[in-house]
C-alpha cells in the first residue's frame, strides 16, 4: 500500500444554474492570451448536446482514454507507444480548431467611427486567427446553450445510448441539465501516458496534473489522448495547456477560481486519500460498469488509524490528514455515495465528481400521486431519463444513480417534514439507507453549503521543499517565459521575430 | 580570388556554421526552452497537413540518414564490405531520388498550405515560412545533382564529398581543395546545406533534436513528480 493524497472536486449538478460564472472567471485568469482564445479550461455545457469540442464524449471518433486489451492490461486507446510515435508527423485523432470554434471578435470600433449613414452601424465579426472578416459565426464556446439548436443535432449526444431518444425530442418530454467541465486531474491520466516528451506529470503532494511548459515540445498527442478534451494546443506558443486546478491558489489554502466564484455554491474541494499501488488494478477491471466501484475501492477511510499511520509513513503531512477527515469529497462520494465520476468507462479514474441533478416528476404529478405524506416519488419518473444520467456517470449502470437520487429526494422530504410540516418522519432516512443525523449533515453541506464546509484545503508546505531565499525577486506563476508580457518569449523565436502587428483586430 | 572564396566557403564557413549550430542550440535549450517546440499547425488546418507532413518527414529523414551514413562512413568500410564506389553512388541516386520525390510532393503540399491558407499564413512567422523555402531550395538543388551525377557513374565525385566532410569533421586540412573543381550545383548544395546548420538554432528545426524516441523506453505510462525527496537545499550564504 502506498498512500497518496489528492485534492479532488465535487460538483452538485442539482444546484447548477448554468450561469457560466466559473467559465468566465477561469477564462479571465488563465486563457485570455493569443493562441488560447478558443480554449476554456472550464466550460459549462447544456445536456443533452454534443458538447465542446464537437462530440467529445464519443471515443470511437477521438480515441481518447484507455482501452482494455484481451490480456487484461490497459493501454491508451490511441495505441501502444510505437503506434503513438508513428503518429507524430500528423496525428489522425487531433481535433481541428473548427471542432471547438474559430475564435472571433467584433469590429466594435466601427460603432463609433462609422460615417453618417442611413442605417445604424453594426459590429461585424472578425476572426481572431486570420484577422479577416467572418461572414457568419457557425459555432461558439456555448453554442447549445439551453437546448439552442435542433433536436436532430443535440440528439447525437453520446449519452443517448440505450435511451429511446425520439420520445425526448417532443416538446412535452424534453429535458436538460447543465454540465460544468474542467480537467479531471485523473489518477490514471491518459494525457500523461501518451505524452512522448514526458512533459505531463501528476504532482505527488496534491494530485494536480500539469504540463511542464519547458519540456512540452508540441507533439500534441495529449490533446487527443485526453478523453475529456481538456488539453488545449496553444497555436501561438506551440505548447499544450490545461487546467492547473489553480494550484498557486490551492497551495495557499484557497479554492480554485471556478469554485470560489460559483454563485450557486455547487463546488466542493477537499482531500481524499487513495492507494497508489492499486491504480492500475482499479482501471483494468473487465466490466465497464464495475469501474465506478473499483475506483471507489481504492479510496481509503481517513478515520481509520491504520490508514493514518501508513499515510504518515508515506509522507502525507498531518494537516492533510486532518483535512481528509473533514473532506466534503469523502462524505459525498464515498460515505453517502451521491457523487459519481464523469464517464468512468474511459478508465482514467477521474477526480472531479458529480452529484446527479433531480428533475420534475411529471407523470406522477399528473396522476395525482405526488405529495402524499410519507411516500417517496419513484426516481425513475424523473424527467431526465435515468439511463441518460447513468451513461454520463456510471458507464450505464442505473442502480447507483437511482440510489443517489433517492437520497437527494429523501433529504428534501425529511427536511420539509422537519422544518415545514413540523412532524419529523423518522422512517424516511432508513428507506434510503441513511440516518437522520446523516441527512442533517447532508443538508448542512449541500443546501446551506457554508464556505468553510465546501472548501477544506490544507496549505502546501512549500517551505519544506524550497528555500524561499532562492525565490527572492521571482515572478509568481508564469508560462515559463519570464515575468513580462506572455508573448515575449515566442517573439524571441527568431532571428526572424514574429510580426505581432499582423493581427489587426 | 576564386581559390580564396573556395577556401572560405568550404574550408572556413563550415566551422562557422557548426559552431553557431552547437553553441546556439545549447544556449537556446538552456535559456529559452519555452520556445523549443515543433510548432505544429495541424490544429488550425488539417487539410494538406496529414499527407504533406508525413511525406515530407519520412522523405527527409531517409535523405538525412542517407547523407549521414553516406558522407561520414569512411570509404574503406565500403571497400572492405565490397561495395564499389560506383554501386554506392547508384544506390545513393536511386534511394535519394525516391525519397527526394516523396519529400518534394510533401513539401509542395506544405508550402502551398503555408502560403495560401489564410489561417496558416496569418499565424506563420517569417522564420516558419523562410525555413520551409530554404529546405525546398535545398531539396531542388539536391535533386538536380542527380542529373550531374548521372554523367559520371564511377563514384569518384562522390568520394570527394565524403573525403571533404570527413576532413572537416576531423579537423584535417585540405578539405576545400577537394571540392574546388566540382560542378557549381554541388557547390550551391553544399553551401545551402551548411547555411541550414547556421540558421538551425534560430528556427523551429530544433524540434528534431528532441525527437522523443526514448518514449519507447519509458517504464509504465505515468509520471509522478515529487518534491519531498529533494534534499533540502542549504541556505545560500548571505552576500558580504
Amino acid at each position: 500500500m502506498k498512500i497518496r493524497a489528492q485534492i479532488s472536486m465535487v460538483l452538485n449538478l442539482d444546484k447548477c444554474i448554468g450561469c457560466h460564472t466559473c467559465s468566465v472567471t477561469c477564462k479571465n485568469v488563465w486563457t485570455t492570451r493569443e493562441g488560447v482564445e478558443y480554449a476554456w479550461f472550464n466550460n459549462v455545457e447544456t445536456k443533452p448536446g454534443i458538447g465542446y469540442p464537437d462530440n467529445w464524449e464519443d471515443q470511437a471518433q477521438w480515441n481518447g482514454g484507455w482501452e482494455r486489451k484481451k490480456n487484461g492490461k490497459i493501454q491508451p486507446k490511441m495505441g501502444g507507444k510505437l503506434s503513438i510515435l508513428s503518429k507524430i508527423f500528423a496525428n489522425p485523432d487531433l481535433p481541428e480548431i473548427d471542432d471547438y470554434y474559430e475564435p472571433f471578435t467584433f469590429d466594435y470600433a466601427h460603432l463609433q467611427k462609422a460615417p453618417e449613414m442611413k442605417t445604424a452601424p453594426t459590429a461585424r465579426p472578425r476572426s481572431l486567427i486570420t484577422g479577416e472578416r467572418m461572414e457568419k459565426i457557425n459555432k461558439g464556446p456555448n453554442w447549445e446553450e439551453i437546448l439552442g439548436g435542433e433536436f436532430s443535432k443535440r440528439s447525437k449526444d453520446y449519452n443517448f445510448e440505450n435511451v429511446e431518444k425520439e420520445i425526448h425530442g417532443q416538446f412535452e418530454n424534453t429535458f436538460m441539465m447543465y454540465l460544468p467541465r474542467l480537467c479531471e486531474h485523473c489518477l490514471n491520466p491518459a494525457c500523461a501516458a501518451v505524452c512522448p516528451s514526458g512533459a505531463i506529470y501528476k504532482r505527488e503532494e496534491d494530485g494536480v496534473v500539469l504540463i511542464d511548459q519547458d519540456k512540452c515540445r508540441g507533439w500534441r498527442m495529449c490533446v487527443s489522448g485526453c478523453p475529456y478534451k481538456k488539453i488545449y494546443y496553444n497555436w501561438n506558443t506551440g505548447k499544450s495547456e490545461k487546467c492547473t486546478l489553480c494550484y498557486p491558489r490551492l497551495e495557499a489554502g484557497q479554492p480554485t477560481v471556478c469554485s470560489e466564484t460559483c454563485v450557486g455554491r455547487i463546488r466542493y474541494l477537499g482531500v481524499v486519500l487513495y492507494d497508489a499501488d492499486r491504480i492500475e488494478e482499479a482501471a483494468s477491471v473487465e466490466k465497464e460498469t464495475d469501474l465506478y466501484q473499483s475506483h471507489l475501492d481504492i479510496f481509503l477511510d481517513p478515520n481509520d488509524p491504520e490508514v493514518q499511520r501508513q499515510a504518515r509513513a508515506d509522507g502525507v503531512p498531518d494537516a492533510w490528514l486532518d483535512a481528509a477527515k473533514a473532506s466534503p469529497i469523502w462524505k459525498m462520494a464515498m460515505e453517502w455515495k451521491i457523487a459519481f465520476p464523469l464517464h468512468p468507462e474511459y478508465r482514467t479514474l477521474p477526480m472531479v465528481w458529480y452529484v446527479p441533478p433531480l428533475s420534475p416528476i411529471q407523470s406522477m404529478a399528473q396522476a395525482g400521486a405526488f405529495g402524499e405524506k410519507g411516500s417517496m416519488p419513484n426516481v425513475r419518473d424523473l424527467r431526465i431519463p435515468m439511463q441518460y444520467l447513468a451513461n454520463l456517470l456510471t458507464a450505464g449502470d442505473e442502480e447507483p444513480v437511482a440510489k443517489a437520487l433517492e437520497k437527494l429526494i429523501a433529504m428534501r422530504a425529511y427536511m420539509r417534514s422537519k422544518s415545514y410540516e413540523g412532524e419529523v418522519d423518522e422512517t424516511l432516512p432508513g428507506k434510503v439507507g441513511m440516518t437522520g443525523q446523516q441527512i442533517d449533515e447532508m443538508y448542512q453541506l449541500m443546501a446551506i453549503a457554508n464556505y468553510e464546509d465546501r472548501f477544506v484545503i490544507p496549505t502546501t508546505h512549500r517551505e519544506e521543499v524550497e528555500d524561499a531565499y532562492d525565490l527572492r525577486g521571482e515572478c509568481g506563476f508564469s508560462f515559463g517565459d519570464g515575468c513580462g508580457e506572455p508573448r515575449k518569449a515566442v517573439e524571441w523565436t527568431g532571428l526572424f521575430a514574429k510580426n505581432a502587428a499582423k493581427h489587426k483586430v | 580570388m576564386m581559390s580564396y572564396l573556395n577556401q572560405f566557403f568550404f574550408g572556413v564557413y563550415p566551422y562557422i556554421c557548426l559552431v553557431v549550430f552547437v553553441v546556439g542550440c545549447i544556449l537556446r535549450f538552456d535559456h529559452g526552452q519555452y520556445s523549443w517546440r515543433s510548432g505544429s499547425s495541424q490544429l488550425l488546418r488539417r487539410k494538406q497537413l496529414v499527407t504533406g507532413s508525413i511525406l515530407f518527414h519520412v522523405g527527409i529523414l531517409i535523405i538525412f540518414g542517407g547523407h549521414f551514413v553516406g558522407l561520414l562512413t569512411p570509404i574503406w568500410v565500403f571497400d572492405a564490405i565490397g561495395i564499389s564506389h560506383g554501386a554506392k553512388q547508384v544506390l545513393a541516386i536511386v534511394a535519394g531520388g525516391f525519397a527526394g520525390v516523396m519529400c518534394l510532393i510533401g513539401m509542395l503540399l506544405l508550402i502551398h498550405r503555408r502560403l495560401f491558407d489564410a489561417r496558416i499564413r496569418a499565424t506563420s512567422s517569417f522564420g516558419d515560412t523562410s525555413i520551409l523555402l530554404i529546405l525546398f531550395a535545398q531539396l531542388l538543388l539536391g535533386l538536380s545533382t542527380i542529373f550531374v551525377s548521372l554523367q559520371h557513374l564511377d563514384g569518384h565525385e562522390m568520394v570527394k564529398f565524403m573525403e571533404w566532410a570527413q576532413r572537416i569533421l576531423t579537423f584535417r586540412g585540405g578539405a576545400a581543395e577537394l571540392v574546388a573543381e566540382v560542378h557549381p550545383i554541388f557547390k550551391a548544395h553544399l553551401f545551402l546545406g551548411l547555411t541550414i546548420f547556421l540558421v538551425f538554432p534560430f528556427t523551429r528545426l530544433v524540434h528534431m533534436l528532441s525527437a522523443p524516441i526514448w518514449y519507447l523506453n519509458r517504464r509504465g505510462y505515468q509520471i509522478v513528480r515529487t518534491r519531498k525527496q529533494n534534499p533540502k537545499q542549504p541556505a545560500a550564504p548571505a552576500q558580504q
